[in-house]
């Protein structure tokens, strides 16, 4: 079961730095959101794997998860939803701003043609 | 503390003048003229003690570590400055006060000339020698505001600069030099430092010590080859000009080798190095002034050439020469303070400062004349006046100095200087004063009011009565500074005194004024001799060298920093894969011990389907609605994982998470574009490919090689006390909202923080630049149908339903899975799907509480449950609780952790709401220009 936990673990890793170092913002973003992914279960896992005993005390239980990984991926999991919000709403103001959403420097975009519905009055 | 007072007082007080100019311009100069005053008595109240030869002295420690602490001392040469400073800055208010028109904001020109006085002063009373740095580069800071005061004229920026550059870049000098010298003299204390002067001198360092620090002096004193940036800091307004090069900021460097005179004087190397350079520049001074005819410029290079005076006179190493120098810093201060007063007098009232349109004005403005005339005559050294009376000493110093064994050089030269210093102030005085009447001056001059002949004339009294009594006027302050100046070395047995009887310095000065006669009168054809001459430009010299430098860093920085964020991402993550692999080859490759869980079926589902999706989105990331479909399947996949591994908290954390953070990229995206272009090339994609390929084995690596072994944890801790201390059975729970509380609390911020910059950068994106290209972004048109009426009556149903969900998982959080941050995203998931159903407009009618108000009640209930415990005499966050029995509901439980609980939850709910509802609020404006019925213009398609 580990092997197959650390196997994800590499796998969002690599999805998630590919999509960062990608040109534009939405897609950078999005390679965020994958790395997260990948941080918070490797924080979690440094707790190591444990089968059906959650970290609530009981009297019958002799031993837990781990907690304290819980307790900080938790957290982690919060902000960066917050780290999200935030980079999104950063492209997209630059966006507005610049008619531009690529951040590698390069020049805009060529507007894509326009399908024959986005002309249409309503 | 009193001492520190001194230097303090106007550092402080230079808040006062921009608060004092709302009473006006008078109550504005009285308030500043206060300050200064203040200071004077605070230094009056311990000259006594000074004289009476106590060391008057206090310190706080400030970084001990670093030997820097804040030390004052008051000895005679400190006590001499600072009431030179102090007292002359007096005078320059007053003065000001009249000479700055109307339409200045004289309230900040006060500011600025305060903060410079304190941080003169600074220097003068600090016993530390860091804290002599500081105030050093607090002068060329303050003195930049004051030389580039009128900022509007190229010159002003160029001359502040300059000032900046060199001054600042000698005050670095001088901090390496301060750090070596304390390093080698064993303390940063300027009292133990003085005393170890043979420590000092006998130091391998004394060399490097010597060159760092002279190289702060001359270029703060414009010694040659750094004199060019004071004429150019005349662009400053007269007062700044009369102030900087009078008493302070050039006096300065010039108060630094006195102050280590004791020190770093006396050794052949001192006097081979400071003797030349005082005296090249006291002569290159002079006979640029002799050549100049912009007033101001004149008496700056004459500035340049008597400070070269001072540090030619303390480069002789002799006591009596020391005692010579600062005598002529005390007259030099009064005659130079009143003739660049009168030259803005001048200026002022006759509309020019060029010498060859003036001239008479003794005539027309009788009373600034007379005291221009007799400043001057005091600059050329003429007898019955106190420039005589240090030159003398001066030119007796000279006689008896000798220079790598040749005796007569010295002497020469210092005759050469006071000749060209005759002729040029016989230049001055006749060419502006004496001569005809002219017809043709730019205004009609007249005397100025009082208020500024006044503080002149103040200047000019001590200029005549130390003229003729020297000893009774000046004696005891000057004899104290100088023997704080020599340290243990005895002073000379010297009366200053108007009749030495026929010596040597007499016939010398004979000699100057013959020459300086004769001088003046060929000047006109030494004019035209000298225009023919090539000329080195300094300006441009230093110009060059600035572009130069400019040019380099550009090259520099243009190497490393690029448009690009990929690329720094690129070269971060390679860094990271590199330090990570060379460790990983490094060590040793045992596997680990302990024993793995089984391989389930479902697992192997899971992970087949985390790995079809992942490498899917890599496939497909140019479609980007696609792509984030994908992602959320990836994220579900995660929570499914933390509760297959006893990590319910996280499971719930993590689907709430998704299922807003997929909505939130769905709105941005309605306003992005919806597909990537193709990337050219496939070099980059291999680049980046490889880089992200040793990232994913890595982490993975890592991630087994720790999972496979066993670790010790400090859980036990939390799992022992989290019933019986905490209150709670749900671990997790206890430990944020109770062990790491403080964590939560930051965390929370953090949120907030994200929250409000949320706000600030789209509430903003509603004008200029942004806001038109929303109205001319293309929208796909809408479905007919934008409010479903089945979503509507679900949602609307549902409210309740969810908003009790909410309520429940929060009361059951400190015991079973659950708790604030999870309640509160399922709260927030409610109210949004709210605004989806029925839009914004009829989710913002209904809304009573405002989001912002969510999140400050969130942080503030949150740290008020915290400082409760405080006020009860525990650590911040303590928690408290009870249990309660309620008929009906039965045991429940009451902590002060719920409390806190609360302010998390408000504060998770307000970040989401706010996030969501403002890019909502931006996409409605992009609608409305949608819904008006036009097809959107494309103004790109334009372009």
């Amino acid at each position: 079961m580990e092997l197959l936990v650390a196997a994800g673990i590499g796998l969002l890793t690599a999805v998630g730095l590919y999509l960062v170092l990608r040109p534009h913002s939405f897609t950078m973003i999005v390679g965020t959101v994958f790395l997260s992914y990948a941080v918070n279960l490797f924080l979690f896992a440094m707790g190591r794997l444990t089968l059906d005993r959650p970290p609530l005390v009981d009297a019958g239980a002799t031993s837990y998860a781990d907690p304290l990984p819980q307790a900080l991926v938790l957290t982690a999991i919060v902000i960066s939803f917050g780290m999200t919000a935030l980079a999104v709403v950063l492209a997209l103001r630059g966006f507005l701003e610049t008619g531009s959403d690529r951040v590698d420097g390069g020049r805009p975009d060529p507007e894509p043609a326009p399908t024959d519905r986005a002309g249409e009055a309503p | 503390m009193r001492i520190a007072l001194i230097a303090l007082l106007p550092l402080l007080g230079a808040l006062l003048p921009p608060l004092a100019i709302r009473a006006g311009r008078n109550a504005c100069t009285a308030v500043t003229a206060a300050v200064t005053v203040a200071a004077l008595v605070l230094l009056a109240a311990d000259a006594p003690a000074v004289f009476d030869g106590e060391a008057v002295r206090t310190t706080a420690d400030w970084v001990p570590q670093l030997g820097l602490s804040f030390s004052f001392f008051l000895d005679g040469l400190g006590l001499f400055f600072a009431a030179l400073i102090l007292g002359i800055g007096l005078l320059i208010i007053v003065y000001a006060r009249f000479y700055l028109d109307r339409a200045e904001p004289i309230g900040k020109f006060f500011a600025y000339l305060l903060l410079f006085q304190g941080a003169m002063t600074g220097i003068v009373v600090s016993d530390n020698v860091l804290l002599l740095v500081v105030f050093w580069e607090l002068t060329s800071l303050s003195s930049f505001l004051l030389i580039g005061w009128w900022h509007q004229a190229p010159e002003g920026r160029q001359g502040a600069r300059m000032a900046l550059v060199v001054t600042g870049g000698g005050g670095l000098l001088l901090m390496a030099g301060m750090l070596l010298l304390g390093h080698a003299a064993g303390s940063f204390d300027l009292t133990d430092i003085l005393r170890r002067g043979d420590v000092v001198r006998a130091s391998p360092l004394y060399l490097p010590i010597l060159l760092l620090v002279l190289g702060g002096a001359f270029t703060k004193s414009a010694q040659v080859p750094f004199h060019f940036w004071l004429p150019h800091a005349m662009a400053a307004p007269t007062p700044v000009s009369a102030y900087l090069h009078s008493a302070t900021m050039v006096k300065a460097g010039v108060f630094l080798l006195a102050r280590l005179w004791p020190v770093l004087a006396g050794t052949e190397i001192w006097t081979l190095i400071v003797t030349p350079v005082g005296l090249v520049t006291m002569l290159v001074g002079a006979w640029i002034a002799l050549l100049k005819t912009d007033l101001k410029a004149i008496l700056a290079y004459s500035t340049v050439s008597h400070l070269g005076l001072m540090t030619m006179l303390l480069g002789f190493g002799t006591p009596a020469a020391a005692l010579a120098c600062i005598f002529h810093i005390l007259n030099h201060a009064t005659f130079k303070a009143a003739l660049f007063m009168s030259a803005g007098i001048v200026d002022h009232e006759a509309g020019s400062r060029d010498i060859r349109r003036l001239g008479g004005l003794l005539w027309l403005m009788p009373i600034a004349a007379t005291l221009s005339l007799v400043a001057a005559a005091s600059m050329a050294g003429v007898p019955l006046l106190n420039g005589f009376l240090s030159k003398e000493m001066m030119l007796e110093a000279a006689a008896h100095a000798s220079y790598a064994g040749n005796a007569w050089i010295l002497g020469t030269l210092a005759t050469v200087g006071a000749l060209l210093s005759v002729a040029y102030s016989a230049r001055y005085a006749i060419g502006v004063f004496l001569g005809p009447r002219r017809s043709d001056y730019p205004h009609a001059p007249h005397d100025p009011p009082a208020g500024m002949w006044g503080p002149v004339a103040v200047l000019v009294v001590p200029v005549i009565a130390i003229g003729l009594m020297p000893q009774f006027f000046a004696g005891p302050i000057v004899e104290l500074a100088a023997s704080a100046t020599v340290g243990p070395a005895p002073l000379p047995d010297v009366t200053l005194a108007l009749w030495h009887g026929i010596t040597p310095a007499l016939l010398m000065s004979l000699a100057a004024f013959a020459g300086g006669a004769v001088l003046y009168a060929v000047r006109t054809s030494l004019a035209r001799l000298v225009a023919r001459a090539p000329r080195i430009e300094a300006k441009a010299v230093f110009d060059g060298g600035v572009a130069i430098l400019v040019a380099a860093c550009r090259r520099v920085i243009e190497g490393l920093h690029t448009d690009s964020l990929p690329r720094y991402l690129a070269v971060i993550t390679a860094t990271i894969v590199v330090v990570g692999a060379a460790g990983f080859f490094a060590g040793t490759h045992a596997a680990g011990a302990r024993e793995e869980l089984a391989v389930t079926l479902p697992a192997i589902v899971a992970f087949v389907l985390l790995a079809s999706t992942s490498l899917a989105a890599l496939v497909v990331h140019r479609q980007r609605l696609l792509t984030l479909v994908l992602t959320s399947v990836a994220g579900l996949i995660v929570s499914l994982a933390f509760l297959q591994f006893s990590a319910p908290d996280l499971a719930l954390t993590q689907i709430a998470v998704e299922v807003v953070a997929t909505i939130l990229l769905l709105l941005a995206l309605n306003l992005l574009p919806r597909t990537s272009p193709a990337e050219p090339g496939l070099s980059r994609k291999l680049r980046d490919g490889v880089i992200a390929a040793a990232g994913g084995l890595g982490a993975a690596g890592l991630a087994f090689a720790v999972m496979t072994r066993d670790a010790a944890t400090i859980s036990g801790f939390h799992v022992a006390r989290a019933l019986p201390e905490g209150g709670g059975a749900n671990v997790v729970n206890v430990i944020l909202v109770d062990f790491r509380g403080f964590d939560t609390f930051g965390e929370i911020i953090v949120l907030v923080i994200a929250a409000l910059a949320v706000v600030a950068l789209l509430d903003t994106a509603l004008k200029g630049a942004a806001a038109r290209r929303l109205d001319t972004l293309r929208r796909e048109p809408k479905s007919a149908d934008v409010h479903p009426t089945v979503l509507v009556v679900v949602t609307r149903a549902l409210l309740p339903l969810a908003l009790t969900v909410g309520a429940y998982i929060f009361l059951r959080g400190h015991n079973q899975p659950g708790g604030g941050f999870i309640a509160g995203l399922v709260v927030a998931i409610a109210l949004i799907m709210q605004t989806m159903a029925s839009g914004t407009d009829w989710t913002a009618d209904r809304r009573r509480v405002d989001a912002h108000v969510l999140l400050g009640a969130g942080v503030l209930i949150a740290g008020a449950t915290g400082l409760g415990a405080v006020l009860l005499g525990r650590p911040f966050l303590t928690s408290a609780f009870a249990h309660v029995h309620l008929p009906l509901v039965g045991d429940i439980e009451l902590a002060t952790a719920m409390l806190f609980d609360t302010g998390v939850f408000l504060a998770v709910v307000g970040t989401v709401v706010l996030a969501l509802a403002r890019i909502a609020r931006v996409e409605r404006r992009a609608d409305r220009t949608a819904v008006s019925g036009m097809p959107a213009p494309s103004r790109r398609g334009e372009a």
